[in-house]
């Protein structure tokens, strides 16, 4: 997570703290850095410190401590337009007084480049962004989706290096959403542009990045690429952050061979694979996603440790049935199971047993 | 089928009726009762606003008095041509003297003066020495006759012959204590043709006591015109030998004896009362101002005058109002825009600091209009006097040496000051307002797509203010231009507006036709540049908030 003085580093953060009022931490030791042409997404709950870690890199707001790197070169102190950063905002913020093509001439005039250069950059920039009939018209009126369009454009028509986008989704439906998250992908990657992208959204964070930094409280939870963060999430407020979670709490029995043995508080045992936790008599969170919880007993090994559980509610969702279980001890135990013509439909009241491959189930911190 | 015949022509509702009328129908609920939610506040603007401003509006070119109070001669004045040099024919004189003699009875000759003393200097106090002076003329025929014979000197004789039968039985039998009406005198038609204009002038007379004084005509004696009109009436050499009613006797013989009478010649008699009557330009006044409506006052406003040839410039030295229009305008400019560059940033900073400061900032700013505009003026006159606050830190700064103190009041400069300082909420609250509404990622994006903070401020965040801007100028220019307390308080004689001129004509000079003719062109003024504002700003650019 801290691999700082990473030579290929095209982003570093170093550690940098934030304080608004001077005796909270808004931001606590932040340290990050990212390859050029990497898309990482900044994820976190609100107040989470990741738009200030933003608004920093961007040079709207100054890091009380610490360093910001781009490229290599310091920019504490380099005012933001002359960062050369490309950003979206979240509400868009084209200029309401001016054409689509004059708000993607501005940052062009402003280099005091010549009128040609500029005429064939924002036809380009449109078509990017198959946005090349809309040249004339107001932001006004545009819809929400074709006006990201061209605030997304207008962060690109200057060439930078980096961009950053603060939730530049946040306010549209989501079908839309949907269609402009894979939009912008693909235009990350066709340019190869570096793009820090903040969201709340974790759906869009997993589908979009790279890489995702689960923020809270100020600092990076957990930094990895989407498969693994859900997977293998390292904490217990990355596993409840990211994606649906069942969560059991216990004392560790015994840790043998990569495994741990828990003992719930409900007295029974189970398996699990310890992360957080490093010796016998530890308190620890066990989290196991819903559609890793097994109840056909032939797709579970011999040994593994089951639980008993009683079927509260089934609903049906089309592709997948999510039952709601009682177990040991909680109602609120969710298993997800694909429809698929052998599986088994449960009914409320029903008695099973559940159990899981030892690895799907982490025992993390409490 | 039916598809085909909803297709072709209007759509239909379900009675058969055309759309359109059902829904007016649905909405004239709607509208009335909108129109009785606004109904007390319009009648009230109505009354209160509307139509004083429409009145006194007319009164700019209203200017019936002339003929009203001199209907006789603006008659035979019609057909006479100053630019001849010759005075008009006695026959005027002889009308004059009628008018003014009926004027002066009304008390309305006075008024008269006042209203042509706009238009002619000294035609007051030429009306009022006349009004005096033309009873003198007409008793030189009432003590002739008067002479003559007794009969002439009792109001009871008079009304026998000039009242008709009927009405004199009445008046006989009307008791002057008892609460009836007096009954309304009637001429004698036997007299009617033979002394026309004996019988018109006495029933003015008995008209004038019936109903203005409210007397007994039985006891009230004839005006000295009735005789005048007796006396021209008799020249006429009329067949009163067949009149046989009251007075038919004493008729006769008067009609006998005023061949011999003493004449009056009414343009020397008038020459008498003052040489002013026999200037050609009295009367070319008095045949300028006769019509009923007049260009008199614009023309006044604008610092023309009417002539024989038409409109023309006043003299150099008369100009006041066109100079004063323009600086009235200048001065109104430099307020707005002082107020601009001083509100600009105020506005600014209210607008950017966290909610709780700006309202205790924006109290400061509203602070004015909790205290009497007169206060503020006030307090304003004790600092920028010469031994003010101002001057005394100057001096003793060693700005300004104590024997060249600055004029900082009575002049342009003090109600430039006072007025900027007094207008400025209102240029601070729109653009406050506007600038309210602006998000701060405006700024942000501009800089980070590369341009500097003067830029950022420039391209981005002043044009959308610009609304701020217009509606605050609109404001301002428009209250100032018609301000009227501080400029008359610190403005001194060079630091006056139109305003001051318009109060003082409806106050002091009481000229209000020219006053509602100044007042008329400031409001044609505003509206015109309110028009020109329009079609180069666009009033939809124009935000006081939200």
């Amino acid at each position: 997570m801290a691999d700082t003085s990473n030579a290929d580093a095209f982003v570093e953060f170093e550690r940098v703290q934030k304080s608004y009022d001077g005796e909270n931490l808004v931001v606590k030791d932040l340290n990050l850095s990212m390859p050029k042409g990497e898309f990482l997404t900044m994820l976190g709950p609100s107040g989470s410190g990741k738009t200030t870690c933003l608004m920093m890199l961007a040079g709207f707001e100054t890091a009380t401590h610490g360093d910001i790197r781009l490229d290599g070169v310091s920019i504490n102190n380099i005012p933001p337009h002359k960062r050369g950063i490309g950003m979206v905002f979240q509400n868009y913020a084209l200029f309401p007084h001016m054409t689509v093509a004059e708000n993607l001439s501005f940052p062009l005039e402003v280099r005091k480049m010549s009128k040609s250069d500029r005429e064939a950059k924002v036809t380009r920039a449109l078509g990017m962004v198959q946005m090349g009939d809309f040249a004339g018209r107001r932001p006004s009126q545009l819809s929400g989706g074709q006006q990201q369009r061209i605030a997304l454009a207008r962060a690109l028509v200057f060439e930078p290096e980096l961009v950053l986008m603060d939730e530049p989704l946040g306010a549209l439906d989501k079908q839309l959403r949907e269609t402009l998250q894979f939009e912008i992908t693909k235009l990350a990657h066709d340019l190869g542009i570096t793009v820090v992208y903040v969201t709340h959204d974790q759906t869009e964070a997993l589908t979009m990045s790279d890489r995702v930094a689960v923020f809270d409280d100020g600092r990076i939870q957990q930094l990895a690429p989407p498969d693994k963060l859900y997977e293998e999430p390292e904490n217990s407020f990355v596993a409840q952050f990211i994606g649906e979670n069942n969560t059991l709490e216990g004392r560790v029995k015994e840790i043998k061979g990569g495994t741990a043995l828990i003992e719930l508080d409900s007295g029974e045992l189970i398996d699990a694979q310890p992360v957080n936790v490093a010796a016998a008599g530890e308190r620890t969170r066990v989290s196991i996603r819903p559609e890793r919880v097994e109840y056909n007993k032939d797709r579970l090994s011999e040994d593994a440790h089951t639980l008993k559980a009683e079927v509260l509610e089934f609903i049906y969702m089309g592709d997948i049935f999510r039952t709601r279980l009682r177990v040991a001890g909680t109602d609120e135990f969710i298993i997800k199971t694909r429809n698929a013509p052998d599986v088994e439909r449960l009914t409320p009241g029903q008695q099973i047993e559940i159990g899981w491959l030892p690895q799907d189930c982490r025992a993390l911190d409490a | 089928m039916t598809d085909a015949t909803q297709n072709s022509g209007p759509m239909m509702a379900a009675d058969g009726t055309t759309l359109k009328s059902s829904l007016n129908r649905a909405l004239r609920r709607q509208k009335l009762r909108a129109l009785m939610l606004i109904a007390p506040l319009l009648i009230f603007v109505l009354v209160t606003f509307i139509a004083p401003i429409a009145d006194m509006l007319f009164r700019s070119v209203e200017n019936q008095i002339v003929s009203d109070t001199l209907p006789r001669t603006t008659t035979l004045l019609a057909d006479w041509d100053g630019d001849a040099g010759e005075l008009p024919s006695s026959e005027v004189f002889e009308a004059l003297y009628t008018d003014i003699f009926i004027a002066q009875e009304r008390k309305l000759h006075t008024r008269l003066g006042s209203r042509l003393n706009y238009e002619l200097t000294g035609v007051s106090s030429l009306f009022r020495k006349s009004g005096r002076k033309v009873e003198d003329m007409g008793e030189v025929y009432q003590d002739q006759f008067e002479d003559l014979d007794g009969f002439w000197k009792d109001s009871e004789n008079w009304n026998a012959l000039m009242g008709s039968d009927s009405w004199l039985a009445d008046q006989t039998a009307w008791d002057d204590k008892s609460d009836a009406r007096q009954p309304a005198f009637e001429p004698r038609e036997e007299i009617e043709s033979l002394l026309p204009q004996t019988a018109a002038t006495f029933e003015i007379f008995a008209d004038f006591v019936q109903n203005e004084d409210e007397d007994n005509l039985a006891k009230e004696d004839p005006w000295a015109l009735v005789y005048s009109a007796l006396y021209t009436d008799l020249m006429q050499e009329p067949d009163v030998s067949g009149y046989g009613g009251p007075g038919s006797a004493e008729l006769l013989q008067a009609m006998g004896a005023v061949g011999t009478f003493e004449n009056v010649d009414y343009p020397a008699a008038f020459e008498e009362i003052d040489k002013d009557w026999h200037s050609i330009d009295v009367w070319q006044t008095i045949q300028t101002y006769s019509p009923d409506f007049t260009s008199g006052y614009f023309l006044n406003a604008v610092d023309m005058k009417k002539s024989p040839d038409g409109p023309e410039m006043r003299p150099d030295n008369e100009q006041l109002y066109i100079k004063l229009f323009i600086r009235t305008l200048f001065m109104s400019l430099v307020i707005t825009g002082s107020c601009i560059l001083l509100g600009y940033p105020v506005a600014w900073i209210l607008a950017n600091l966290p909610a709780r400061t700006a309202n205790l900032l924006m109290i400061l700013v509203l602070l004015p209009f909790w205290t009497s505009l007169l206060v503020r003026t006030s307090a304003w006159k004790v600092m920028l006097q010469q031994q003010g606050v101002i001057n005394d830190t100057l001096v003793w700064l060693g700005v300004v040496a104590d024997d060249s103190r600055l004029a900082l009041i009575n002049n342009q400069t003090g109600t430039i000051i006072a007025m900027t300082h007094i207008l400025l909420p209102f240029m601070i609250l729109p653009l406050y307002s506007v600038m309210k509404t602006i998000p701060p990622s405006y700024l942000r994006a501009a800089k980070s797509l590369g341009a500097t903070n003067w830029t950022a401020f420039w391209r981005v965040y002043f044009p959308q203010s610009v609304p701020g801007i217009g509606a605050g100028s609109i404001l301002v220019f428009i209250l100032s231009i018609g301000y009227y307390i501080t400029p008359e308080l610190v403005g001194g004689t060079t630091g006056t507006f139109i305003s001051n001129r318009i109060a003082y004509h409806i106050s002091s000079s009481l000229n209000w036709g020219l006053a509602a003719a100044l007042g008329a062109i400031l409001l044609a003024v505003v509206l015109g540049l309110y028009w020109a504002y329009d079609r180069i700003v666009g009033i939809d650019n124009v935000k006081l908030g939200g």
